[in-house]
């Protein structure tokens, strides 16, 4: 069981984290705000609001490095399309400001996901009178997304004690067997969920 | 394909928002119709499921990777309503969790991946598959409607991307559709096996005719022109303004008041490489419909390959169900 990737900082104790979920939530959404709505020429706002920011992250208990690494992992995509702005007349400053605004609501964002628990998150969508169906849909997503990545572990696990060497002429194809097999027993524990809500009075 | 936040203006945030909210009510109202209780489970472990099957990377060439969308495979499997639905709570998911993909660019990246890769993708599946009747038919037509789904999505996000002034439409279709026609076929060659192993384990999981054991499928006439018109407003407010050589209303005012070279007069930041162009993309003319009709033969050829390579013989040799 280990789930590195996900929101792993949600449930630790700071400064931040005691503070109440929505008005987190209120704060990031402003700063995502105020850092993409001014033209491109004011760059000192994003900035100033990136610094914001930056300055919150000691409070909040969660590694830099951490954040570092989930910032690269999605820089990629921004660069590419940013670096297509270099072709066009004033590129040099959309270059900046799209690289800097969406680095700002990156860090916003994992910062946002890391200091509130999932939960909360729906509690705050319930209150908003989001559709029910959609935040029961939510919660059940989050609670099984761990049960599958466990069962996907299992699934590559039985694979490879099978097999005696890492093929590359079947990658696709084992892939391919691995999520179908996936599929089949998300339905089938589907059912089991149902049978188990039902029979706590779920209707 | 997920727009991070900083990428879209603000009327792109909004239109896009708006299409979104109607394509999701839209598909709601159509499962409250016809869903009963016991497909609750089942939609959620369905996003769990094509959540966690995005996190699984195939090897593309040169040492990339690249990952499922599922978009086809899911409406192919649950229908159109309970695919939007679904692919809309994962890309939720992934904003709030996972950051990936803006909070404010969530609209856009539902509107792309939820609403026109699954609607698009599910009609072109249903036209292949009344062409194709063959016992292939459901793994080629899945194949190929994968891969136009995806390409779809790609122009789509491409058009919201000019709509907003970030890119130019000239650079950025044949750099994101070009991309995206060769991931498409990754998609394909996945949804194809990907189906192939649900119907050799589970053959009862699979539509027959349209029909399957779930009754989320069931699709009114009503709903299914909404989402039609939905994705074709979408698409003709984001994507043909830049498809005509014209320009469009807003330039050709600014250009009769002289707006144009105001705008332009004194740029901040000199841009290092504006007045070159990148080799064989500034003229896209006739290049990008070659290459996706290459694109979907390929599409094509790999998946009635794979097709008959995975799909039982006979209807005597079709694996039991357990």
């Amino acid at each position: 069981m280990k789930h590195e990737y996900l929101d792993r900082y949600s449930r630790i104790e700071s400064p931040v984290h005691r503070l109440p979920g929505l008005l987190k939530l209120i704060i990031a959404l402003c700063i995502v705000l105020v850092s993409i709505i001014p033209p491109a020429r004011m760059l000192y706002i994003p900035a100033a609001a990136g610094l914001f920011v930056v300055l919150i992250v000691p409070f909040t208990r969660i590694p830099a490095l951490f954040v570092l690494r989930r910032i690269v992992m999605f820089e990629p995509f921004v660069a590419v399309i940013a670096s297509l702005m270099l072709f066009q007349a004033d590129g040099g400053l959309k270059f900046m400001s799209i690289v800097i605004r969406s680095t700002v609501s990156l860090l916003t964002m994992i910062i946002l996901s890391n200091t509130i628990p999932f939960n909360e998150i729906l509690g705050i969508l319930r209150r908003l009178h989001l559709p029910g169906i959609i935040v029961t849909i939510l919660a059940l997503m989050y609670r099984y997304i761990f049960v599958l990545i466990d069962e996907t572990d299992r699934l590559n696990r039985a694979r490879l004690s099978r097999t005696f060497a890492k093929s590359k002429k079947f990658t696709w194809y084992s892939l391919s067997l691995t999520i179908g097999q996936l599929f089949v027993r998300s339905t089938e524990r589907a059912e089991k969920v149902f049978g188990a809500m039902s029979a706590r009075g779920w209707k | 394909m997920h727009i991070p936040d900083g990428f879209l203006d603000t009327k792109t945030i909004i239109a896009t928002s708006l299409f979104s909210a109607a394509g999701i009510s839209n598909s709601l109202r159509e499962l409250r119709r016809n869903i009963s209780p016991r497909n609750v489970p089942l939609m959620g472990l369905s996003a769990a499921f094509i959540f966690v099957a995005q996190m699984l990377n195939f090897p593309v060439i040169g040492g990339t990777s690249g990952h499922l969308i599922g978009a086809v495979l899911v409406s192919v499997l649950l229908g159109p309503s309970a695919g939007i639905v679904i692919m809309s709570v994962v890309l939720i998911v992934q904003c709030l969790l996972f950051a990936d993909g803006g909070v404010f660019a969530l609209g856009a990246n539902i509107f792309n991946m939820g609403i026109v890769a699954v609607f698009g993708g599910y009609w072109t599946y249903r036209a292949l598959l009344w062409l194709i009747p063959s016992r292939y038919g459901k793994f080629i037509a899945a194949g190929l409607a994968a891969w136009s789904s995806t390409v779809l999505a790609a122009v789509c996000c491409t058009g919201e991307l000019a709509w907003s002034g970030t890119v130019q439409w000239s650079y950025g279709l044949p750099a994101m559709a070009g991309i995206h026609i060769l991931i498409g076929i990754g998609e394909a060659l996945i949804t194809t096996l990907v189906l192939a192993a649900i119907y050799k384990a589970r053959p009862d999981l699979l539509p027959e005719n349209g029909r399957s054991s779930f009754d989320v499928r069931a699709q009114s006439l009503s709903g299914t022109l909404l989402y039609g018109v939905v994705t074709i407003l979408g698409l003709a407010l984001f994507v043909t303004p830049f498809a005509s050589k014209w320009p469009d209303g807003l330039e050709r005012i600014a250009s009769q008041f002289g707006f144009e070279a105001k705008a332009f007069a004194k740029p901040v930041v000199p841009s290092p490489a504006h007045g070159y162009s990148i080799p064989g993309v500034g003229s896209l003319g006739i290049a990008l419909p070659i290459a996706a009709v290459v694109g979907a033969t390929c599409v094509f050829v790999l998946s009635f390959i794979l097709a008959r390579m995975v799909s039982p013989r006979s209807s005597q040799e079709k694996p039991q169900s357990r």
